[in-house]
């Protein structure tokens, strides 16, 4: 079966992030039919097609949009968050480098429905490329008059500023974004109140995905009944899910929301790498606990995976195989949040501290009995209590790898030792 | 050390695109990286004048993200990224055939101060890992070859 491309339709093609080729495919036509719509109508297509965020959460984009004041006295700023950071996410930098003017035209028609005349993209530090992309494709819009005072002599008006950041996973997080923008340290902001209401600067602000607002124009062009067809009824559209680890052909597909987790490992994914069972899957990006092999016919959508204990996240799904080492890979996993943590909360400055520190102890032939018990209690002190949600992010990966794979951990504390050949947790394809 | 007339310009016309002068912090510590590589306490100090800010503001926020240097670093920076899906893909061997090659651990720079190597924390290019980013550029699918033809003319620059 071919992918279902409505996001990557033009991925493919030679110069596809310039404007020429973005308006010879179809490009900037949703764009005046939106600016001939009320903006109120707007908000209510998007509503109407069920479309819910791309970044992790799935919160409904309409909804989101309904929540800005129609009479704010204060500006109103829609932030692009384009820092995308989640291991085993790599779809928002495609979006970016190959079709940016697709995710710009997002933009406008996104600031027109809540009233914004300022856009930041927040794009991460590491992405130097995609930030030259969007700088050129910035001043394109700007040349053909998509972008500055006057749009396509609509009356509204709208700049867009890039704004690079400078390495750190928090400023992902919605709030923690904002505050980098302000330019102070990315340390999320406790809600209420939340940025529709208090925002960048004070004042009322939207933060959507990069794959969110590329979503936009094609739900005015073709319509949100068309839109909402596509997926299941709760979880409509296509989804660009990201295949990674120990699978033949990783890479990014677009497919309709609630694709069985079996199919796109083994379908597009042509199975493991050297035929090897699969172990555990971490289906929504590093910060979803991780499914085992029993759990593969569960479809991949934002209520499916939740149901089962886990997250459809930003769909960045990381297929383990047999080999691997799970103590190796929890290990592997709080390193990244202990070094991501921005340290306000103590439950996750020091959680993800002394979950790497234990997971260590545990690999390197270190560990006791009861450490298991305390990881477990750490985890659960870990959940819910935070400011924001990297705490859980770390909490939940490793919580489900000690319950699922508990036997391994015992084993090595057993063991006093890794029982795994390799000094290395994967395998590299020079080897 | 002084900003030249050049880079105070280049920062005022940044200031001028932001909403508050603490906002433009970031893109114009990224502009004075720029020019001299690293962050200094002098450099820090400048900018917090031109910004009206106070200097423990810059260096915080100039020591909370890992690609501000607030120390001296190479001339040429590797990015190995080292996370979960690179790491299934041989991130570890890479990084072990790295620092073999260059004689450094990660976070160390080369003697003849060309090549600073860091571990980074996922680069949001998994579906070709091993990758890392070197400078401006991402290398992906990392093999011996790729990795040697690139440290030779980093050396050779």
């Amino acid at each position: 079966m071919p992918e279902m491309r409505i996001i990557r339709s033009y991925v493919d093609r030679a110069n596809s992030e310039t404007i020429e080729s973005y308006i010879a495919s179809g490009g900037y036509t949703a764009l005046p039919k939106a600016l001939r719509m009320d903006p109120l109508e707007v908000i209510e297509e998007v509503k109407k097609s069920g479309l819910r965020g791309r970044g992790g959460a799935g919160f409904p984009t309409g909804i989101k949009w309904s929540f800005i004041p129609r009479d704010s006295k204060k500006p109103v700023y829609l932030c692009c968050n384009a820092d995308e950071s989640e291991p085993g996410s790599f779809k928002d930098r495609e979006i970016i480098e190959r079709d940016p003017h697709q995710m710009l035209e997002g933009i406008i028609i996104a600031c027109y429905a809540i009233n914004a005349h300022k856009c930041y993209i927040y794009i991460r530090g590491e992405m130097p490329k995609g930030a030259r992309i969007l700088e050129r494709a910035i001043r394109e819009a700007y040349e053909k008059g998509f972008l500055g005072e006057n749009i396509l002599g609509s009356g509204f008006s709208l700049d867009v500023i890039l704004f690079r950041g400078a390495g750190a996973y928090i400023c992902g997080e919605e709030t923690g974004l904002l505050e980098s923008i302000e330019g102070k340290n990315g340390e999320p902001r406790p809600k209420p109140p939340f940025p529709a209401q208090v925002g960048l600067f004070g004042c009322p602000t939207i933060i959507n995905n990069v794959e969110t607002l590329a979503c936009v124009p094609h739900i005015i062009n073709r319509g949100a009944d068309w839109f909402a067809s596509i997926g299941t009824p709760k979880n409509t559209g296509t989804k660009i899910y990201g295949l990674s680890g120990c699978v033949n052909r990783p890479g990014l597909y677009e497919l309709p929301l609630g694709i069985p987790l079996r199919e796109l490992i083994y379908e597009y994914g042509e199975g493991t790498r050297f035929g090897r069972a699969i172990k555990a899957v971490s289906p929504g990006g590093s910060s979803s606990a991780v499914l085992t092999a029993d759990e593969l016919d569960i479809p991949m959508d934002f209520d499916s995976l939740a149901k089962a204990g886990s997250m459809l996240g930003t769909a960045g799904v990381t297929v383990i195989d047999e080999s691997t080492c799970m103590v190796r890979v929890a290990q592997n996993l709080a390193h990244f949040y202990r070094d991501e943590s921005c340290g306000q909360c103590v439950q996750c400055r020091e959680g993800t501290w002394w979950l790497e520190k234990m997971l260590t102890r545990i690999e390197e032939g270190r560990g006791r009995m009861e450490y298991l018990d305390t990881i477990l209690d750490a985890c659960s002190q870990m959940k819910g209590t935070t400011i924001c949600a990297l705490a859980d992010g770390c909490a939940m990966p490793v919580e489900s790898i000690v319950r699922k794979f508990r036997h391994e951990f015992e084993e090595h504390i057993r063991l006093k030792r890794c029982p795994f050949e390799s000094r290395y947790m994967g395998v590299w394809e020079e080897d | 050390m002084a900003f030249s007339e050049d880079l105070k310009e280049r920062i005022k016309k940044i200031m001028s695109k932001y909403e508050t002068k603490q906002s433009a912090l970031i893109p114009v510590l990224h502009e004075v990286q720029r020019e001299y590589g690293w962050l200094s306490l002098d450099s820090m100090k400048e900018v917090a004048e031109l910004l009206s800010i106070p200097p423990a503001d810059v260096q915080n926020v100039a020591t909370f993200y890992t690609m501000f240097f607030t120390k001296p670093v190479g001339k040429h920076i590797i990015w190995l990224c080292r996370t979960l899906p690179c790491a299934l893909r041989g991130a570890q061997q890479v990084e072990h055939y790295i620092s073999e090659k260059l004689g450094i651990k990660p976070g160390e720079t080369t003697p003849d101060g060309k090549i600073t190597f860091f571990e980074a924390e996922c680069l949001a290019s998994c579906g070709t890992a091993p990758v890392m980013l070197v400078d401006d550029e991402l290398y992906e699918n990392l093999t011996r070859k790729k990795i040697d033809e690139l440290i030779e003319k980093l050396r050779a620059d």
